[in-house]
Order: structure tokens, then C-alpha cells, then sequence
């Protein structure tokens, strides 16, 4: 229990120091950390399919994602700034509306559904779970960091 | 022995990437062409590869055949040696993706697959870092991203009846409850995530911008191979494991006829020579989809068939295309004119091409096209059936237009001093102009050792 007390903790700081990020790139990297660290709490709470799917998609590919992304933006200047969130507040300032709106709509409709949730495996390690049950999720991770790195030496050290 | 596929491209993109560049760049081209033909090879051997179905074979052969030509084709254009590497190296990643996505059976799984392709399809189309470039991959990584959420919904969903993301659990969760709303919603989903990473319509925002501003060694793969990989292998893995009936089958036969049209009409107005072959590329991609809508074993193989046969074609055409921009730093097609004089094998394999494309006989894209057409007939599609054939003309009209402005005519006289390209590009259009002209001529042949094996699949 204190371990995970611990993992928490650092999961919120972790997450702080993402939000408080005034660098995008740093943002990229912070949510990286707080995808690896839920993960890690995941395992602990014996919920080792999500966390696995919680380390390929949020720890491994989003960053790699969003890196690519800034390195295809340039920063604005602030005047700018201003001028796009009124631009995009004027435009899309219906959206949270309809989202509230689908959202107690949805909660109306009862949906007669019969889940089958994953069968409870008899306490995997995390060794076990990647490389026995989801090998080819580990070696995805493991290329999609190097396509992540190759992508940062072609858009920014060679830019350089 | 498939691990092999995956690890060997993973082995050599690691040793190149450690050598000094001088000799990293020659190795990350050894290693590209030794491991494609390694990968042919397996294909071709009957019983080499276990447990691989004709649809994971002819994917494997098709994304070795265009990885290695297109690393072929990139030596024609200048990069520093550091350049070389990268750009194989993530060559190398892209084939690592592709056969990842091709062999797994398991959806999420082949999600991870489907996006190592997309990040190194983007830094590959702003490899050359020009503002076209970046324009086109930001409109590809925002849709892609959109298609990203989408899958995922998707893949939760289903993931929530199955209890399990192999092919056969979720085989036997989608159709014990067939009818029900969230797995119709969880379908419809996946869909439509994959029609925008294939580029259909009314989700092909991107895929104009992404082909003709991607370097011109880098449209051939995002053309010839990575949308069919992406967009298409998903579609026809998962979906066909539910049922393609009902509203699912008029959602896929809609988007194909909508996407025939669009992308014929949307060819016919088009001045850059890349963007026409872009938008032809969306038309042709609804004839795959429309066949796969039949939802009969005849449908899925013609379906196939033309997917093997607009690899090949289309390749050629953006290699010729990449020819043409080459040696005349043009892509204005009312720019040019006589090519053909100036550069006589690319404008023959260029009209072989564009004749296969708009579905001439004997050449393949006839074949194909004509199969497309009776399985929709014989499904009681008979209305489909009809504008198919009718789009093929629209086809003819834009390729025999593409043909006339670019190769055909007097030479201008900015282009006398025009020669053909060199062997790095005449190399991948010969070897594909080959393998178009003998499908088509033993297209019997084809029937027996491709077709048929095909159809039991379903």
C-alpha cells in the first residue's frame, strides 16, 4: 500500500510538471512519464491488459506523436495567440454544449449489454505479461521509440 | 521464421545506424534490398511461411517489392550521407510496420502496427523539410490522429464484448450478438478510422496534399503501398470478421461508389502531375472497397486482385512521375508536353500505366476491374455494377489526358535539353511494367495459383 501511496504522488507531480511546462516538447516528454507511472500503479492494482495498452498508446506512441507534431509548428507570438483562441471561441463555443447534451442523452438509453471482461490472470509479473502474453505490443513500442528518435535527428538536428 | 520479417529489418536498422555514416549508408541500402528479396523469396516458397493466409502473403510480397524499389529510386536524388541513413533507416521502419501489420492477429496489436507506419510516413513526406512538405504532413498527422481515436474507440468497444483482442475472440463476440447497437457503433468506428487512413471519401482531406507534396522518391511507397497497408488490410481483416451484411455492406458500397466518382471528376481538373495520380489513387481505392463490399468470396478476390494490380500500376506512374519532376523540376502538367521524344521508356511505361489504370485489355487493371464488376452484378448490385464501368471512362478520359499533356505533342523549348532518367528510376518501372504486363497476359494462370486460394479465405 505504501508503494503505491508513493507511485501516486509521483504520478501527481509528475503530472504537475507536464501541465506547468511552458515547453511543448517538455509537455511531450512529461506525459510520457505520467503514462509510464499509471502504468506502473495499473500493474500493481493486478489491471496488467490496461496497463500494457496504457504503456503502448500514452507512454510510447502519443509523445512520439505530439513530438512530431511541434516539430511540424511554429511557435506564435502572443498578439497571434490571443486573436486564435477568440477566432476558435467564436467558432466552436457550441462543442462542449453538444458533448453535455450527448452525454445525458447517452445516459438515458439503456443498452441491454452483455460485457465479457478479460479473463483474471493469476497475477503476471510485468516481464511476463510483455514478453509471454503481448510480445509483439513490446517490439511495436521498442520501433516506434526508434521511428520517434530517427524523427527528431531529421526534423530537428538536421534543421540544425 | 516470421519473426524473421520483423527482426532482421530491426538488425540492420540498428548496425547501420551505428556504423560511421559513409559506410552506414551503403550498408541501410544492402540491408533494404537483401531483406525485400529475402521476404520475396519466403513469399513465393509454398510452405516456407506457416500459418500465413494468400492475404498476408500477397501483402508481404507487394510492401518487400515497394520498399526495395523505392530505395532503389532514392538514389537518384541527392542526400548527404547522413541523410541516406536516415532516410533508409526509416525505410527500414516502415517495413518493420507494414509486415508487423500484415502478420499479426490480433487488433490492437495491429493499432501499433498502424501507427509506426503513420510516424514514419510523416517524418518521411517533411524529409526534404520544404513548406509544401510540412503543409501536407500536418494535414496527414491531424486526420490521422483523428483516425487514431476513432480505432481506439473502436477497438474499446469491441474489446468490451469480447473480453479479448484476438481475431478469433472477437470472431466469435461479434457474432453472437450481431444486431447490437454498441457493435454496430464499434464497427462503424473502426470504419470510418480506417476509410481516413485510407483516404476515401468524404475523409480524403489529406491524402492529395500528403502524395504530391511528399518527395518524390517517398509518393510511390505512400501511394503504392502504405494507404493499402494502413487502410485497407485492416478493413479486409477485421470487418470480414463480422459479417459484411446490412448497414455495414451499404456504408462500404457507398463510400466505394462515392469515392470512384469524386476522385475520377476530382483527376479530370487537376494541373500537378502528382495530384492528378493522387486523386486517380482515390478512385481506385473506392473500386477495392466496392469489390470488398459484395461481401461474396468473388467480391473479396477481385477486390484483392485490383489491390495487387493498383500497387503495381500506380507505382510505376508515381516512379514516372518522380522521373519527370527529376530531370525537368517540373510538375505542371501544361508545363510540359512531348516527354515522350526526350524520355521514351518512361512515356511507354507511362502509357502501359495509365492503360492498366483505366482498365484496357489485356492488361491487368482490366482483369481486375472486370472481376469487380461481375461480383457486384452477381451480388444483385447490379445499379453499382453499372457506374462502375461508367467511371472506368471518366478514367480513360483523365489518364489518355495525363498521357497527352505530359508525353505526348511538341517538345517545348525549355525542355530540349530534357534526357531520360536515370537507372535508379528506369530500374523500379521496368521491374514493375514487367510484372503488370505478366499478370496481365497470363492472367489464366493468375486464376488458379491467386484467385481461388484467395476466395477460400472467407
Amino acid at each position: 500500500m505504501a508503494i503505491n501511496i508513493i507511485i501516486m504522488v509521483l504520478f501527481v507531480l509528475a503530472a504537475l510538471w507536464t501541465v506547468m511546462s511552458r515547453s511543448l516538447l517538455r509537455g511531450a516528454a512529461g506525459l510520457a512519464i505520467v503514462s509510464a507511472i499509471l502504468a506502473v500503479l495499473l500493474f500493481r492494482i493486478n489491471s496488467p491488459i490496461a496497463a500494457v495498452f496504457e504503456l503502448s498508446v500514452c507512454a510510447g506512441l502519443i509523445p512520439v506523436i505530439f513530438v512530431t507534431t511541434v516539430s511540424l509548428t511554429e511557435p506564435m507570438v502572443w498578439p497571434e495567440i490571443y486573436k486564435h483562441m477568440w477566432m476558435r471561441l467564436r467558432r466552436y463555443w457550441m462543442l462542449p454544449l453538444i458533448l453535455i447534451i450527448a452525454g445525458i442523452v447517452l445516459t438515458q438509453i439503456k443498452f441491454n449489454i452483455l460485457l465479457a471482461l478479460p479473463a483474471k490472470i493469476s497475477e503476471p509479473t510485468v516481464g511476463q505479461m510483455l514478453w509471454n502474453l503481448r510480445p509483439a505490443d513490446l517490439l511495436g513500442q521498442v520501433i516506434i521509440l526508434l521511428a520517434g528518435s530517427i524523427g527528431i535527428v531529421v526534423l530537428f538536428k538536421e534543421k540544425k | 521464421m516470421k519473426a524473421l520479417l520483423i527482426l532482421l529489418p530491426l538488425i540492420g536498422l540498428l548496425i547501420a545506424n551505428l556504423l560511421p555514416k559513409r559506410i552506414g549508408r551503403v550498408f541501410a541500402f544492402l540491408a533494404i534490398v537483401i531483406i525485400g528479396l529475402f521476404q520475396i523469396t519466403l513469399v513465393t516458397c509454398p510452405g516456407s511461411l506457416s500459418g500465413v493466409d494468400p492475404l498476408t502473403l500477397t501483402f508481404l510480397m507487394l510492401i518487400a517489392l515497394v520498399v526495395v524499389l523505392t530505395s532503389i529510386s532514392s538514389i537518384a536524388f541527392p542526400k548527404t550521407d547522413s541523410q541516406k541513413v536516415n532516410f533508409n533507416s526509416l525505410l527500414l521502419i516502415i517495413l518493420m510496420g507494414m509486415n508487423g501489420l500484415v502478420m499479426v492477429r490480433d487488433i490492437f496489436s495491429m493499432y501499433v502496427f498502424i501507427e509506426i507506419v503513420a510516424i514514419a510516413s510523416f517524418v518521411l513526406i517533411v524529409f526534404n523539410r520544404e513548406r509544401d512538405s510540412f503543409e501536407g504532413a500536418y494535414k496527414y498527422l491531424v486526420f490521422s490522429s483523428v483516425a487514431t481515436v476513432m480505432l481506439l474507440t473502436g477497438i474499446a468497444l469491441i474489446f468490451l464484448f469480447s473480453g479479448s483482442t484476438s481475431f478469433e475472440s472477437i470472431k466469435m463476440a461479434l457474432n453472437s450478438s450481431p444486431k447490437n447497437p454498441i457493435i454496430l457503433l464499434a464497427m462503424a468506428l473502426y470504419m470510418v478510422g480506417l476509410f481516413i487512413k485510407g483516404g476515401l471519401v468524404p475523409f480524403h482531406g489529406w491524402l492529395a496534399d500528403a502524395y504530391s507534396a511528399a518527395p518524390a522518391d517517398v509518393s510511390p511507397l505512400l501511394a503504392g503501398i502504405v494507404t493499402k497497408t494502413v487502410g485497407i488490410y485492416p478493413l479486409f481483416r477485421v470487418v470480414s470478421l463480422y459479417s459484411v451484411t446490412g448497414p455495414i455492406r451499404t456504408i462500404i458500397l457507398l463510400v466505394g461508389i462515392i469515392s470512384i466518382f469524386f476522385g475520377a471528376l476530382a483527376a479530370l481538373y487537376q494541373k500537378d502531375f502528382k495530384r492528378m495520380l493522387a486523386y486517380s489513387s482515390i478512385s481506385q481505392m473506392g473500386y477495392i472497397v466496392l469489390g470488398f463490399g459484395c461481401g461474396t468470396p468473388l467480391g473479396y478476390a477481385a477486390a484483392i486482385f485490383h489491390l495487387f494490380n493498383h500497387t503495381i500500376f500506380k507505382s510505376t506512374l508515381f516512379f514516372n512521375a518522380a522521373a519527370v519532376e527529376k530531370q525537368t523540376q517540373l510538375r505542371d502538367m501544361d508545363s510540359m508536353g512531348g516527354l515522350a521524344q526526350k524520355m521514351p521508356f518512361t512515356g511507354v511505361a507511362s502509357a502501359l500505366a495509365a492503360l492498366s489504370t483505366a482498365g484496357i485489355p489485356p492488361l491487368p487493371g482490366f482483369w481486375s476491374k472486370l472481376l469487380i464488376v461481375i461480383a457486384l452484378w452477381l451480388a444483385g448490385f447490379k445499379v453499382y455494377a453499372i457506374l462502375a464501368v461508367v467511371a472506368s471512362v471518366i478514367t480513360l478520359s483523365y489518364m489518355l489526358s495525363l498521357q497527352r499533356r505530359v508525353f505526348f505533342g511538341n517538345v517545348g523549348e525549355h525542355l530540349l535539353h530534357i534526357k531520360e532518367a536515370g537507372a535508379e528510376l528506369l530500374i523500379p518501372s521496368t521491374i514493375l511494367v514487367l510484372i503488370m504486363v505478366g499478370v496481365g497476359i497470363f492472367f489464366p494462370f493468375i486464376i488458379g495459383t491467386f484467385l481461388l486460394p484467395v476466395t477460400r479465405l472467407w
